[in-house]
């Protein structure tokens, strides 16, 4: 038997906690309610452990149950892997490009949310670690937040940026996907898609999903300004490395 | 339970002063902050902006919108500005309009708006029979907003609330109908306000959208017909179930004083009226915004709606610990701006926020240093109190434990209103339970620490009291640098919440107009008598 499963008090025990509200007053149906709901999230051995009625018809429900499937940890390689620190990467960059990366960053569309951009990009940083401006291996250009897609393109072309990092923290109704992608496509359109690094971030982007929306890369919640730089350094090295051998063959 | 005619809103007990300061300091601070404001006045006198226009308008009784959904109000404002003749005042142009065509303003509104009608290619009638005019229909609709004031007024005393601190509870579904629902569990669990955060960048829109809203990212658009919409679903909750319940919005950005007119004919108790909020963190120019936060205020204070200022905001981008002082000079001008638009001190909330760090030693003495600092400071203000938004991660758990201690501290210095933190706001705008379990956590508070404020004293020479001081003398300083190079220069420097603007630019700049000698202004002079009565 291969797998494993949520561990809680002993080894396969399997319990997980889950907790929602549905639109029933507080009763018997809220209970058989929510324990068909566990069911059909395929936990067994369900049990509602509390239940308050927000407000008429509203039913908040914290239920645990048994999740007997097992799953195989889905390990990629290389994706992320351990950053390096600022003088690392000071040094790692002016070795292996002799240049500063030139970065052009913004929260764009309609989100006024500049927490994150500034975080990366301002040299306050967060959490102790300096943003990218506070590196002699980055020339950064922060836009701030609320920037069109076309404005925040027309900056990175006027200054030849070798990245693009958007920042995106609001999600209501996929808000941040249609903002995402229309940024890749302009940026396909204008013929610098494959000089630019482009990245993406934000409380719930994922690696997944800046994949899928074509960006190279995409950095979630937690992410230090470090891991930012770390990712920029690599890659712009292995990119030069690649024009290198290109050039030299 | 104390009812409002007698003890005004969100009124909370004499502070009784525990932090020993330092009264020159304190005299030094409102010194400086006279200077400031009346710098501010200086510099925005004689401008007027094209959502203070609409503003009139507002008041006068026009809404709806042309079939782009481009709101009467603007249609008007816009005609006449392109043609650089705003500077005599739209009360000016509508007011001959009435005169001349013996339309009403909506038929005027809407003659013009399909070109049938040129409001500044009328022929002028006699300048005293206009101004006659625009002060008669001004003062009527006054009168009628004034009667709806104190007719909720006397409703929100017979009813009754909560005694404070009252608990001010954010929905933004942004779906007006979802709030409803989602207001209605926060009543059922002891909310005492409702504010309906707006959607993401209504603050840049120059317009107010018209009619009910049912989309919207991040929160739902402040329009009348959803100001009407929630009004009439908390009157409902409140006669059914014997407690009043407070509405509130967001009187910012490019729309200020038009949302604070809005607010008053809808009956809101609340408002959110920052003067500097839109400059810093909405890139609003300067002067337009210094121009909108005067008549915003003034309606306010005219309509006895409360305002709180923000504050709270400049700690998101700024270390808490470092800009203490800034917060703390930002009361004083505040307070100072506010008070000159006939704002009684107990229709201002002064914004507070609770954004150390959560693994600072000692910060939760600290954060009640500033709490009782604040409330010492403003004795007559409610004082409005943020809980801990910054720090806050994806662990709802935490955040969850983080409010509570918050709450523990707005219980402990006896503000007048508390902003619910709620445990999922690191993760998203958070579900109705989850505001229903941030209710549960004051509940517990409130309970177990009923009299903390009146059995606890801070020692002397103690860390409560230095930090309390140290702010309070940075906070001086900062104030007198400021009245000595003026306020829009201190913006300029970054003063505030780190953020530098500057004067010239900025969004809605392109909205001041310089009034002209003949401008008319009928709101202002019914805005200048005496404010309406409370209760």
């Amino acid at each position: 038997m291969t797998g494993i499963r949520p561990y809680a008090d002993h080894e396969d025990d399997g319990i997980v906690q889950v907790s929602f509200t549905l639109p029933l007053p507080r009763g018997g149906a809220s209970r058989t309610g929510a324990l068909d709901v566990a069911r059909r999230m395929g936990l067994a051995s369900g049990e509602v452990v509390h239940q308050t009625e927000l407000t008429a018809g509203y039913t908040y429900v914290v239920l645990y149950g048994r999740f007997e499937g097992r799953i195989d940890p889905y390990v990629r390689e290389g994706l992320h892997r351990e950053s390096m620190s600022q003088e690392e990467i000071d040094v790692f960059v002016a070795a292996e490009l002799g240049r500063p990366i030139v970065v052009v960053g913004a929260s764009t569309g309609s989100d006024t949310h500049s927490i994150g951009i500034d975080a990366m990009l301002n040299v306050k940083g967060f959490d102790g670690d300096h943003g990218l401006e506070g590196y002699r291996s980055f020339e950064v250009h922060n836009l701030g937040s609320q920037i069109d897609n076309a404005d925040l393109l027309a900056q990175a072309l006027e200054i030849s940026a070798d990245a693009i990092v958007v920042s995106q923290t609001v999600t209501q109704q996929d808000l941040h996907v249609h903002n995402l992608t229309e940024l890749c496509e302009m940026v396909e359109a204008q013929g610098i898609r494959s000089d630019t690094v482009l990245v993406c971030g934000g409380p719930r982007i994922s690696e997944e999903l800046a994949k899928e929306l074509g960006y190279d890369a995409g950095f979630s919640k937690g992410t230090r300004p470090a891991d930012l730089a770390t990712y920029l350094a690599r890659e712009m090295a292995a990119r030069a490395a690649v024009q290198a051998r290109s050039e030299g063959g | 339970m104390e009812g409002v005619g007698e003890t005004g809103p969100h009124r909370v007990g004499r502070v009784r002063p525990k932090l020993d300061l330092d009264d020159g300091e304190v005299q030094a601070c409102r010194k400086a902050a006279t200077v400031i404001a009346e710098g501010v006045e200086a510099a925005t006198t004689g401008l007027t902006t094209v959502s203070v226009e609409r503003t009139l308008l507002r008041i006068l009784g026009l809404n709806g919108a042309d079939e782009n959904g481009v709101p009467l109000a603007n249609r008007l404002v816009d005609l006449v500005h392109a043609q650089g003749k705003l500077g005599r005042g739209i009360g000016f142009w509508v007011a001959n309009a009435l005169l001349q065509t013996g339309l009403d303003l909506k038929g005027i509104a809407s003659t013009c708006a399909e070109g049938e009608l040129d409001l500044c290619g009328l022929p002028e009638a006699d300048q005293e029979a206009v101004r006659r005019r625009a002060r008669e229909e001004c003062e009527a609709a006054v009168a009628a907003v004034a009667a709806g004031a104190q007719e909720r007024w006397a409703r929100r005393e017979r009813i009754g609330e909560n005694p404070p601190p009252h608990r001010y509870v954010l929905t933004a579904t942004g779906n007006v109908h979802e709030d409803v629902i989602h207001a209605r569990a926060v009543a059922d669990h002891g909310g005492d306000v409702i504010a309906v955060i707006r959607s993401t960048a209504q603050s840049l829109l120059d317009y107010v959208p018209d009619g009910p809203t049912t989309e919207g990212y991040g929160g739902t658009f402040a329009t009348q017909a959803n100001f009407r919409i929630m009004r009439e679903a908390l009157d409902e909750w409140a006669a059914q179930n014997g407690r009043y319940v407070r509405l509130s919005s967001f009187c910012s950005g490019l729309c200020m004083p038009e949302i604070a007119a809005l607010g008053a004919i809808e009956g809101l108790d609340n408002m959110v009226n920052d003067a500097l909020y839109g400059i810093l963190y909405r890139d609003i120019n300067m002067i337009r915004t210094l121009v909108d936060q005067r008549l915003s205020r003034r309606i306010n204070g005219f309509f006895g709606v409360v305002i709180n200022t923000g504050e709270d905001n400049y700690l998101r981008t700024a270390d808490a610990q470092e800009a203490a002082p800034s917060v703390t000079a930002s009361q004083f001008v505040n307070f100072e701006l506010a008070g000159r638009c006939s704002l009684a001190p107990h229709q201002i909330a002064v914004g507070h926020a609770f954004e150390i760090p959560p693994d600072t030693p000692n910060g939760f003495l600290l954060e009640l240093a500033q709490a009782q600092l604040t409330r010492e400071l403003f004795p007559d203000s409610p004082v409005k109190y943020m809980p801990p938004t910054r720090h806050m991660n994806g662990n709802p758990f935490r955040t969850h434990a983080c409010d509570t201690l918050f709450n523990l501290v707005t219980v402990g210095s006896g503000q007048g209103l508390q902003t619910l933190g709620a445990p999922t706001e690191g993760v998203f705008t958070p579900h109705i339970h989850d505001r229903v379990l941030a209710l549960e956590s004051v509940s517990y508070v409130e309970t177990t620490a009923r009299d903390f404020v009146d059995e606890i004293e801070f020692k002397p020479g103690g860390l409560v009291r230095r930090h309390a001081a140290a702010t309070l003398k940075a906070a001086r300083k900062m104030l007198e640098e400021i009245a000595e190079e003026g306020l829009l220069v201190a913006i300029e420097g970054g003063r505030f919440g780190d953020v530098p603007r500057r004067r010239g630019d900025g969004r809605g700049v392109e909205g001041v107009v310089k009034k002209e000698d003949r401008y008319l202004d009928p709101l202002s002079e019914t805005l200048s008598r005496a404010p309406v009565a409370m209760g």
